[in-house]
């Protein structure tokens, strides 16, 4: 256990808590926001050092959830098998993450894959960004104190999921996209349901807007809270929404672009300090507002150009790639996802590293949070949107 | 219990026993406690949620351990969070009832092989009641597995203490 | 800029320091610097008007059998537009690299896994612990020739 425990087990006050690097001061105090709590999006833990409600520093305490990603992926007889343990990293958004995977080993062994897999892939990626943000949403309406957006949020995830459903059998976690292309081919009324979907959901955003984005207190308690500089924010590698709220111009689907991203016309929203300072909450929550909007367009333009083919056409039948190294980053919906791949030239991958967005974002926690207050600590924790799947792989 | 669920026809009068009317009271009202831990703290959530309602049921969702009957242990224990899983449970006051949500929670799910850092299964910690199987189990599964602790309730003596 | 300009820019700036480089044949090329020069190279890269490399994406460790460990860097360049990879080699008995956690604040928990991971010690971090797995663990898990133990604090850790 910690140095805190076993000084408060003897009865003395700690000195010091490992993390805090100096000695705590009289007038602090130390709580454990501990694994269980209702805020924390997962097994995460917050020592927060306060000086009465005025917050000196946080300390993020993680790996209540690692379950050994990557030993497994050492361990697999081969690079398919990967794929259901890839879905489970992020579970929000289990097709961004298989996505990345599958866009960077296709990349490593060369492989083009048919445009119906590309069009199918990206449909696929930009609702698993739709379903994700609509989560992000609408827990962060609960942490602030709204309940209702929340329900309406998961009725309209619902819909996706069924989608996701009659494609390949699964809500959460789907293994569906394979290294050459897809385990499934999408049923023939496919391309009606995604286009009655966008029509039904575009005015979902926008009662979504009256409801909770314009609302004075949600305002009140987001607005000028936890701000991250943009320039702080590129030094803590910083990435997704929580990068574009700070104001700095990069998504990865036009600045290094992967897939056919390039042939979709969609716009890159930013934080521009609306309602407070740059950087803070509320550009934070409206990007990823914005984002599902940008991603509705999309999703009509895909569908609306789907070709016909095969969707198994390329899948190898056994995958030896030559011994090397890639790394390949997407844009999922917390951020750059990144797959850093070693091969050995077996079958069997010798070392497959994820760079993960929630971990890298979750690091720059502690200087969005110091001055700030406890209950304002909750809403910067909301809107930096962790996954702790993805945090401790 | 079938008494409980006829109409009152004939006067106000109902006879029933005292374990009928105490089970039928504590598994009406079932409060789980928010304890999400992976993926399949997602799914609990879409069963809380509207389509899938669980508020029908009697069930919502507390934060503290004390104020809940029963923890759904909702995706992979981990190592490191087994001892406050422990805790947890010790602090829900009796009479308490654990529901495994998912295959990691069983028995550690797809991490069994070479998870170094994952609990094979809850139950190496804590009692379970039910097991519901699923990566992640549908929402109706979990329903499912309610009803099923519900049944459970339902034939426990409290005041007669059966041999069995 | 492209990788072979940059190799020859590190090349003239830190003769002693950049040990060997692959740039052709493989799709993402990268340096090997020294152990104890990493932290003036980084520098270098982060603050030169050329390179301005101002994003460290990844830094991971890698097992690379015969007693070998590697920290490898990936670098990108917001401005520039460019990306470069950098490797350190270590011997698993004296696995010591300078710490570029001053350079680029998202090294510091980056560097703390990899010690977690691998037993990589970075000189000069300012908290060098562990942060996935529990205080009190044994062993660095991800290396090659890790044992799984039996028992942790009373639960049994294998099926």
């Amino acid at each position: 256990m910690d140095a805190t425990l076993t000084e408060v087990e003897k009865g003395r006050r700690p000195t010091t808590i490992p993390g805090l690097g100096r000695a705590l001061r009289t007038e602090e105090m130390v709580i454990s926001m501990g694994p269980q709590h209702p805020s924390t999006h997962g097994v995460l833990r917050l020592d927060i050092v306060v000086d009465g409600e005025i917050v000196a520093d946080v300390i993020p305490r993680i790996g209540y959830l690692h379950r050994c990603f990557e030993k497994h992926c050492e361990h697999m007889a081969n690079y398919q098998q990967v794929i259901p343990y890839v879905d489970r990293l992020d579970y929000v958004a289990a097709m961004s993450n298989e996505f990345g995977y599958v866009v960077a080993m296709e990349k490593m062994l060369k492989i083009q894959v048919p445009e119906r897999v590309e069009y199918i892939r990206v449909i696929m990626a930009e609702f698993s960004r739709i379903v994700s943000h609509l989560i992000a949403i609408g827990t962060y309406g609960l942490d602030i104190g709204a309940w209702t957006p929340f329900l309406y949020c998961m009725r309209d995830r619902e819909h996706v999921l069924d989608i996701f459903e009659e494609t390949c059998g699964a809500r959460l976690l789907y293994n569906y996209m394979w290294i050459g292309g897809l385990s499934h081919d999408v049923k023939p009324t496919f391309k009606d349901k995604v286009l009655e979907f966008c029509k039904y959901f575009r005015p979902n955003i926008k009662e979504l807007n009256d409801l909770l984005s314009y609302n004075k207190i949600f305002i009140d308690r987001t607005a000028s809270v936890g701000v991250l500089p943009g320039d702080v924010a590129v030094n803590f590698g910083v990435s997704g929404p929580v990068l574009r709220g700070s104001g700095v111009q990069w998504d990865i689907r036009k600045n290094d672009p992967y897939s056919i991203y390039n042939r979709f016309d969609f716009d890159i929203p930013f934080g521009k300090g609306e309602k407070g300072k740059v950087g803070d909450c509320w550009d934070r929550y409206m990007v990823r507002v914005h984002e599902m909007e940008q991603s509705v367009n999309i999703i009509e333009q895909a569908a609306k150009q789907l070709p016909e083919g095969d969707v198994q056409s390329a899948i190898p039948k056994r995958i030896r790639p030559e011994a090397g190294e890639i790394y390949m980053r997407t844009e999922t919906p917390k951020g750059e996802l990144g797959y850093y791949i070693i091969s050995d030239g077996t079958a069997s991958p010798f070392r497959i590293k994820v760079r993960p967005p929630c971990f890298v974002n979750l690091s720059a926690l502690p200087a969005m949070c110091r001055g700030a207050m406890i209950a304002d600590i909750i809403a910067i924790l909301g809107s930096t949107d962790v996954v702790l799947g993805e945090v401790d792989r | 219990m079938g008494l409980l669920n006829q109409r009152f026809e004939n006067g106000n009068v109902l006879l029933t026993s005292v374990d009928d009317v105490l089970a039928w009271g504590r598994l009406s009202s079932l409060w789980a406690m928010q304890f999400g831990l992976a993926c399949c703290a997602i799914e609990m959530m879409a069963t809380g949620a509207s389509h899938y309602d669980l508020d029908r049921f009697g069930t919502f969702f507390r934060s503290s351990p004390r104020q809940a009957d029963v923890m759904i242990v909702a995706g992979t224990v981990t190592l490191k969070m087994a001892s406050r899983i422990k805790t947890l449970y010790d602090q829900m006051a009796e009479p308490r009832y654990v529901l495994s949500m998912g295959s990691c929670a069983n028995c550690g799910g797809p991490y069994w092989e070479h998870g170094y850092h994952v609990l094979k299964g809850v139950d190496r910690v804590i009692p379970v009641d039910v097991y519901v199987p699923g990566c992640p189990p549908r929402p109706e599964a979990l329903m499912e597995g309610l009803l099923k602790l519900k049944e459970k309730i339902r034939k426990e003596r409290l005041i007669l203490k059966q041999t069995a | 800029m492209i990788a072979q300009e940059l190799y020859d820019l590190l090349k003239t700036t830190f003769s002693d320091g950049i040990l060997e480089a692959k740039l052709d044949g493989v799709i993402d090329p990268w340096v090997s610097v020294a152990p104890d020069r990493i932290l003036d190279v980084a520098r270098f890269l982060r603050d030169d008007e050329r390179t301005q490399f101002d994003l460290l994406t990844l830094l991971s460790g890698v097992d690379m059998t015969k007693g070998t460990l590697a920290a490898v860097y990936h670098l990108y360049s917001m401005k520039r537009n460019h990306k470069i990879v950098l490797k350190t080699f270590v011997p698993e008995t004296h696995p010591h690299v300078q710490s570029v956690a001053s350079i680029w604040r998202t090294a510091d928990w980056q560097e703390r896994e990899a010690f977690d991971m691998y037993g990589m010690i970075f000189d000069g971090h300012p908290d060098l612990r562990r942060i996935l797995m529990p205080d009190d663990w044994d062993g660095h898990p991800l290396r090659k020739d890790y044992q799984v133990p039996e028992f942790y604090n009373g639960m049994k850790v294998p099926y």
